[in-house]
């Protein structure tokens, strides 16, 4: 794990340095256009970590792996604090650019919807007393959420909006120039890298914490069998 | 797992169990795939009858062919007309077009950074009985072009893009282009 922590900001934050200081400002949008290395990374995130949380739940669901649910678990709350930064900085890019912090356009509410799925899944697989039907629920959810994913990524094609086609995403070559796409790929790359690290630990943690459940219980077992070894209250 | 070490004490259990697990999976598998072809097809059926409703803003073809709503506020986009921008002290007078049609829009009040001939706005307003548009808000749209402003230049310098004038070139004749070089320098090279 160390190891995974140097190399996410050994990444990252050479990575920002070239975004925010050593990149060229925009013909149209100049400064402002330096928030665009948090957001699309933010906004490539919420989405790719969904299509995990997807297949950790197909998994789960079809094949029962129990760290299939515990992936998806932890993955939920680093999922929804990718969403908001999404939003977060998309609100504080469209003020001075669109002229407004928010749109009910399909590709900002789509982004909202997705926000509350995640959300939704990191409640809805605590809310139950029985953890597996917790797992089971959230499962359920963050599969019917997939249809979202679709919407979110074409919405800006589909119908119009006030939100700007995908510059890099798209068949054509990207519409943006090498100079900003470098940094762009290497802030993507490097919170890549950090929201992977944030979810291993997490699991991590939570097979410890399962660990430590089973020895205690164990413990607590045997202590029962040998009633001598015990000693009364 | 839990079929394996169920299956009883037959010398053919934990094979017979295997299989019991694996057409269980295979079941659930099944249900899984036919759940996801019946949301698949809800949710397309729902976009698609959507599709219309779901626009942020309509185009000035829109209101021309299906008679604008009387009365009520809506979204007009499109881009600003070239040469139409008439500023009188807080009241701006501009003309939207999308190619075919344009609307006449008169606006008061701050316009946004971006706004520019050329530029993609969305106004929000209604309809006055003369047909020219009164908004009461005006958003600028950008488009997905990212380029430091020296390569803007140099395009602008060799006559490739007036950004006032219409939509930029492909993507691949500019994205790695360097300010000294011009498009026609580079395919000629």
């Amino acid at each position: 794990m160390p190891w995974l922590w140097g190399l996410s900001l050994g990444v990252l934050l050479p990575a920002v340095a070239w975004a925010l200081l050593a990149s060229p400002a925009d013909w149209q949008q100049g400064e402002t256009v330096r928030i665009m290395y948090v957001h699309v990374p933010m906004a490539w995130l919420a989405m790719a970590g969904y299509s995990g949380l997807a297949l950790a739940s197909v998994l789960a669901l079809v094949w029962k792996h129990p760290l299939a649910d515990l992936a998806a678990r932890e993955l939920s709350p680093i999922g929804a604090v990718a969403t908001a930064l999404c939003l977060a900085t998309g609100s504080l890019w469209g003020r001075p650019m669109w002229g407004t912090w928010w749109a009910w356009d399909a590709r900002m509410t789509s982004v909202l919807v997705l926000f509350f799925l995640w959300v939704g899944h990191a409640a809805l697989t605590r809310a139950f007393e029985d953890e597996e039907r917790g797992a089971r629920a959230g499962a359920i959810l963050a599969l019917v959420g997939v249809v979202n994913l679709p919407v979110v990524k074409f919405s800006v094609d589909w119908w119009n909006t006030l939100h700007q086609p995908a510059s890099v995403a798209r068949l054509a070559a990207p519409g943006m120039h090498v100079s900003m796409l470098g940094p762009l790929l290497a802030c993507a790359t490097g919170f890549s890298l950090l929201f992977a690290t944030l979810v291993l630990a997490r699991v991590r943690a939570a097979v410890m914490e399962r660990r430590v459940e089973a020895l205690e219980l164990a413990r607590a077992r045997e202590a029962d069998r040998a009633p001598g070894l015990a000693v009364p209250a | 797992m839990s079929a394996t070490t169920t299956s009883g004490p037959t010398s053919s259990g934990p094979r017979r169990g295997l299989g019991v697990a694996a057409s269980r999976r295979r079941r659930r598998m099944l249900v899984l795939l036919l759940c996801a072809l019946g949301i698949g097809a809800a949710a397309a059926l729902a976009l698609t009858a959507f599709r219309d409703n779901l626009v942020f803003f309509r185009s000035p073809s829109d209101i021309v062919s299906m008679a604008a709503p009387d009365g009520r506020a809506f979204r007009l986009g499109g881009l600003v007309e070239p040469g139409s921008v008439v500023r009188e002290g807080a009241e701006a007078r501009f003309r939207v077009t999308d190619g075919a049609h344009a609307v006449a829009v008169t606006y008061r009040g701050v316009l946004p950074d971006l706004f520019r001939e050329g530029q993609g706005v969305v106004t929000l307003g209604r309809m006055r009985p003369d047909g020219t548009f009164a908004a009461s808000e005006v958003l600028a749209r950008h488009d997905e072009t990212y380029m430091p402003p020296e390569v803007m230049d140099a395009l602008k310098r060799s006559g490739h893009w007036n950004p006032e004038q219409g939509a930029a070139p492909p993507a691949r004749e500019w994205n790695t282009m360097t300010p000294a070089e011009t498009p026609a320098t580079r395919t000629g090279g």
